[in-house]
């Protein structure tokens, strides 16, 4: 098992859970707000669609193409 | 009549001249086939550029207005005076911020050197060693389908769209490819490099251009930087080309262009063009290698002879008006554009010389008296 901080949070996930897995299993599964105020979701889970764009220890990252790795620190607010 | 005008193509230019004609009392019916533009594509860079005194009468003269218009532009718009800074990578380049200082001054354009140590406070993400910049404060940036959509619709009842596709124009008939007709005593082309297909002689040629945004990194990047290469070498050549230009959108986003390529109407991105557009812009802004980059597209530009835009009736087909030819500059130039041909159409002095862009300079004198509306005809 891997653990990772989410928005703060503890998370655990699988050894191979991507960070989109994590989001889903840690937090409500949103990713991002877009411009306009929404909370945004990953889609297409396979690094296409932009919308799961996430901070990946200080680093824009797609959570849909990025492994969990230990003590990982992933934001997805503001 | 269906309409007094009828304008082929809703981009800028279109929009432009809907609102131009529609505030003079004029009934307009603007056409578009939806297949998108230069306006959807383009990076909405309002920028004074002096090729020539034309292009830069033309230039400034529109971007004035668009200031005055901003005051009542909705939030979608966009719009924000950022200015430019015309980047120098060398004492050459510098040499040419100078004389381009020179020639903005004597139009009366408000703008500044700025020496290394001026540009590295203003933009430090710019690397290292850039010897200076020249900074031209009235430039700035909208998102143009979004002021489009603004001018089409100020003005109130007076302006009619219509989804569809041209076939042909005959006279004072357009025919629409699902057979339809529909008529006005002016027609006008604003439909960018789709106007040959309506008007074979017209001299444009489509200049296939990439477009990169990224994910949001706001405060970053002031001012619009674009290199000064862009217009000493880096463009002038015949073959493809690029050169830096950013640009930090209202919401944290920027844009990285540029590039250029002829002889191609293939909208895929060019993954080998696209790399070395990049590269360019990473040369002049280190820090963006890190950046996510979320999407990249094409558009074409569609290019005259001389850069120019061809505004005015076309010399032998009367009534057949023409706002095309603006190449990567039609945003900054919609509203110079609109006045110049409402000018024209109503037989009035325009704000400035209009015969740098008479469609007459590729397409021969013109054999038909123009058609003019009188002024008094304005309702």
């Amino acid at each position: 098992m891997i653990d990772l901080t989410l928005d703060g949070r503890p998370v655990r996930v699988a050894a191979g859970s991507t960070v989109a897995a994590a989001l889903a299993i840690g937090g409500d599964g949103t990713s991002r707000t877009a411009v306009g105020g929404a909370r945004r979701a990953p889609l297409c889970g396979m690094g296409i669609c932009q919308e799961c764009r996430v901070t990946v220890d200080g680093v824009r990252r797609l959570a849909c193409q990025t492994l969990c790795a230990p003590g990982m620190q992933v934001e997805t607010r503001p | 009549m269906n309409a007094d005008v009828i304008i082929v193509g809703s981009g800028i230019i279109g929009a432009a001249c809907a609102d131009e004609l529609a505030r003079r009392g004029l009934e307009v019916l603007v056409l578009d086939d939806r297949r998108g533009g230069a306006t959807a594509a383009g990076m909405g860079h309002l920028v004074a550029l002096d090729d020539n005194p034309a292009e830069l009468k033309l230039s400034d003269h529109s971007i004035g207005r668009w200031r005055e218009w901003a005051r009542d532009m909705d939030q979608g718009c966009a719009y924000r005076n950022n200015g430019s800074l015309w980047l120098a990578a060398n004492e050459q380049e510098m040499a040419v911020a100078e004389a381009k200082l020179k020639t903005l001054r004597e139009a009366g354009m408000a703008c500044e050197l700025l020496g290394a140590e001026a540009l590295r406070a203003t933009e430090p993400e710019l690397r290292d060693g850039l010897p200076g910049a020249l900074k031209v404060a009235g430039d700035g940036i909208l998102y143009a389908p979004n002021a489009a959509r603004w001018l089409l619709t100020r003005g109130g009842r007076r302006i009619a769209e219509r989804q569809g596709r041209v076939a042909a124009i005959e006279a004072d008939e357009v025919r629409l490819d699902d057979g339809t007709r529909l008529r006005a005593p002016v027609v006008v082309l604003a439909n960018g490099i789709h106007a040959p297909e309506l008007a074979p002689d017209l001299p444009i040629e489509p200049k296939k251009g990439h477009l990169l945004i990224t994910d949001r990194y706001p405060g970053r990047v002031s001012h619009t930087l674009i290199e000064l290469g862009y217009v000493t070498s880096a463009h002038n050549a015949s073959g493809p080309s690029v050169a830096c230009n950013i640009q930090p959108r209202p919401t944290g986003q920027l844009f990285i262009g540029s590039s250029r390529q002829f002889g191609t109407s293939d909208p895929a991105v060019d993954g080998p063009m696209l790399a070395r557009m990049l590269r360019r812009a990473v040369d002049y802004m280190p820090g963006l290698a890190k950046l996510n980059g979320i999407r990249a597209w094409t558009g074409f530009r569609a290019a005259s002879p001389d850069g120019l835009p061809l505004i005015g009736e076309h010399p032998r087909r009367p009534g057949l008006w023409l706002a095309v030819g603006h190449e990567g500059l039609g945003v900054t130039t919609a509203p110079g554009t609109a006045e110049l041909l409402a000018a024209q159409l109503f037989g009035e002095t325009p704000p400035f010389a209009a015969e740098p862009y008479l469609p007459e300079r590729f397409l021969g004198a013109r054999d038909a008296q123009r058609t003019s509306i009188p002024s008094e005809a304005g309702r």
